[in-house]
Formats: structure tokens, sequence, C-alpha cells
């Protein structure tokens, strides 16, 4: 999970802005229901722009499967034991380029199209929220430090 | 002993209360800022796309034809001039590494370190052997900045008596957006303690020393033991500056010992209480309206 997130990040953070240095990011499972790795991007990004780390977009993750030629967006523990095939996606929403895609199963390349959109739908969702959470904390803070 | 208990409550937000709205442009990262591309790229920007896009979240400032985004928390980027307080992390050749909250840690030259007794001579071999007797890992000093390289990293000098090795106080980390650049930054305050407010965030409270030691040249601590009227008094200023922190309010002399004024009424561990914070800082805010307007 560390080397995903790791590869994810490289894709989103600036760091040529940082020589020589090193920037971790330590994330702490509460509670696992599924979707673990989507929950920790999302996270992530948050604590990456909480610092102040240049980013070029938001990071927003989600998992997808497919079961009885049904797509289905953010799996549930349930739903992942289950042994269908199981995607993770985290996109940047901006651009709409994809940071990370991985799926370990094996699937007919004609339903590819339609769970890999149910992940994007659910992952710009995600983005929506994050969005709008950060904007007020930004208009919060900017109100407060006054002009 | 009495101890107090509370639930954890949804924090309300504090912009509320004040009831104005902000007249920034306001940023988040992927954010396009412009499309015209007569603009230079300043800090918290790049570009995609024939456009001008944010990194950081953040407010737009623009002067003439520079954009740049303002990111609300970020670290200490040195420039020359600056007053920082830092802790020594390594002992190295001829030099020390001093951790300022800035992204790569700062380097204090031995060169840059005044001799005690002020002598001026070029530093000898005997020098080096002996700076871990000057400052140690874990000592704080207060220093300014001399110069910036180009990857960002900062170099420091106390070569004035006012700098120098730091003794007995308290040390309180914000964010160095927090910090407002003035013409001094010592400052003896009334109420009977000194304050250093370092550009890089870091806030040093001491007892005022009683006369000034000229030929100390910074590096003897002293470690009499302080008053008890002393240690109230910078208890209460760390209290005040942590609560002007969590409200957002710039720092400087002035809000601080408004802060303080405001907080006399209340027991130092009761500074902390929301609710209390929230009255204390209202009051400041209230006062340094009246004295601007």
């Amino acid at each position: 999970m560390g080397l995903q997130l790791r590869q994810t990040f490289e894709a989103a953070i600036l760091t040529q802005l940082h020589p020589r240095s090193q920037i971790d990011i330590y994330v702490q499972v509460l509670q696992a229901d599924g979707g673990t790795y989507a929950a920790c991007v999302n996270a992530a990004t948050l604590a990456v722009l909480d610092a102040g780390i240049p980013m070029r977009d938001f990071v927003c993750a989600c998992s997808a499967g497919f079961v009885d030629g049904t797509a289905l967006a953010d799996l549930s523990h349930v739903e992942e034991a289950a042994g269908g095939p199981q995607l993770a996606l985290a996109l940047l929403p901006a651009s709409g380029q994809i940071a990370l895609l991985e799926m370990d199963a094996r699937l007919h390349e004609d339903h590819l199209e339609r769970v890999l959109e149910a992940a994007a739908r659910a992952a710009r969702d995600v983005h929506t929220l994050l969005d709008r959470v950060v904007r007020q904390h930004v208009r919060e803070a900017s109100v407060l430090l006054g002009d | 002993m009495a101890m107090e208990m509370r639930l954890p409550v949804a924090r309300k937000p504090l912009s509320e209360s004040l009831g104005r709205e902000t007249k920034k442009h306001l940023v988040v990262p992927g954010d396009t800022i412009t499309t015209d591309t007569g603009f230079m790229r300043g800090h918290g920007t790049y570009m995609g796309e024939e456009k001008l896009i944010a990194s950081v979240a953040g407010s737009v400032e623009r002067v003439n034809k520079l954009v740049c985004v303002k990111a609300l928390k970020t670290r200490y980027n040195g420039e020359v001039g600056d007053i920082v307080v830092g802790r020594i992390t390594e002992v190295q050749q001829k030099r020390w590494k001093v951790e300022t909250n800035s992204r790569l840690d700062s380097v204090l030259l031995l060169s840059s370190m005044n001799l005690p007794g002020g002598e001026l001579r070029r530093r000898s071999a005997e020098d080096e052997l002996a700076m871990r007797g000057f400052l140690q890992e874990g000592d704080l000093i207060s220093a300014e900045v001399q110069a910036v390289f180009s990857d960002g990293a900062v170099s420091l000098h106390t070569r004035s008596l006012k700098y120098g090795k730091l003794g007995q106080g308290v040390l309180v980390q914000v964010s160095p957006s927090l910090v407002k650049r003035q013409k001094t930054h010592f400052h003896d305050l009334p109420c009977g303690a000194s304050v250093i407010l370092g550009n890089n965030g870091f806030i040093w409270i001491y007892p005022t020393p009683e006369h000034k030691e000229e030929d100390a040249g910074g590096f003897i601590a002293n470690l009499e033991p302080v008053s008890l009227t002393d240690r109230e008094v910078i208890s209460r200023l760390r209290n005040c500056i942590v609560s002007l922190v969590t409200q957002r309010m710039m720092l400087y002399d002035t809000s601080i010992l408004y802060c303080y004024e405001a907080s006399l009424p209340h027991q130092i561990k009761d500074i902390l209480k929301p609710e209390i914070m929230e009255e204390i800082v209202m009051e400041t805010r209230q006062r340094l309206l009246e004295q601007e307007g």
C-alpha cells in the first residue's frame, strides 16, 4: 500500500520545488470496511494541501467492481472479499488524468469501460466534497486574518 | 484537585461572529487563475496547457504582471535580514545545522559567529575543535539571515551582541505566516517579560534581564532560578499567544500586549478553554480596531 501511495503522490506533488528534501506521508487506518487505499489517498490529499506543499491538483480515489453484470463503485469489505474483479482508481479531477489505476483479477474488456466510468464518477463526487470543504476552510482563514 | 471534562462538540466557524466577507480571490489546487499568457508565474502556480493553474490552497496576489498564490500554511522561506530563532540539530566541520521550520536545515557558519570576548581574528583549527563548547545539539539560538542559497537553504549569522544562545524561557511554535513583519522583533513588554518574534514562527518568551551583559557575547546562559511572578507572566503570555494563533490573528507586540491585558481577569489555565479564548481574542480585536480607526 505504501508503494502505491508513493506512486500516486509522486505524480501529483511538484517535487522539483523541493530539492534535496524528503516528504513523509503517514496514514493511520482507524476503521476498515473496504476501500482502504481510496480512503488513504483522499486523506493524504487533504494533509498535503494543509501543509502547503504544491500539488498539481487534488487526488481523489475510489474503488470499483463488477458483480452480476453491474458495475459497483466504492466496494465494502464483504464485496471485496467475494472475490470478484476490483479496480482502484486515483484521479486528478480538473484535467481528468489518471494518477494510478490498478486491477488484480480478470475482467472482460467489454466491461472495463463501465467499471472505469463508475469509479471515475465516484471519484469526481469525492472531489466535489473535498473542494467544498477546502474552499470553506480557506475562506474562513482569510476572513479571520483580515486584509 | 478539581478536574474538568468536556464532550467533543462540533466546531462552529469562527468567521460567522465577525460578519464580514473577504474580497480576495481564493483558489484551491487545480483551479485556473487566468488564461491570459501575459502574466509571470510566481510561487504557488504552475503553467499547464496554456493556463495558469494554482498549486496550493490560498489567496491570489497580483502585483503588476506577477501572479502568485499565498498558501495558508507554509514552511518558512528565508529572506535576508529576517530574525529567526532556531535549534541546533548537528555540529559539523566548520558549521552548525539549525532547524528553523523551513524546507531545508539552515546553516550557521563558524565564521559567522562571534567569538567570546568579541575578538576579530581568523578562525583556527582550535576554534573548530572547540565548536561544541559554544553550541551543542539541542541549544536554542537567535540569529539573523545573512544569505539564501539557490535551493532555498538559509545561511545565518550572529554577528551582534543581541543574538546568540538563548537561556531560560518558553518557546512557542506557530506558522510563519502569522508573524507580522516589523522594524524590530525584540520586544520588552511592560508586563515584565521579553519576547523575540522569530520570522520563522518560533517565538521565545523569557524574563527581562535586569542588566545587559556587554562582554558575554551571547554565550553564557543565565541559569539563576526565575521568580514565581516572572513565571506566571511568561505562562500567561504563552497561553495568550496560543489563543491568538488558534483564532488566526497576526502576532505583533501590540496584539500580544492587548491580549495579555484582556486575559488578566481570568486564571492562567482558563485561557485555553474555547469560550474564554474567543472572548479574549474578540476583545483584543475590538481594541486593535479602535486603535487603528
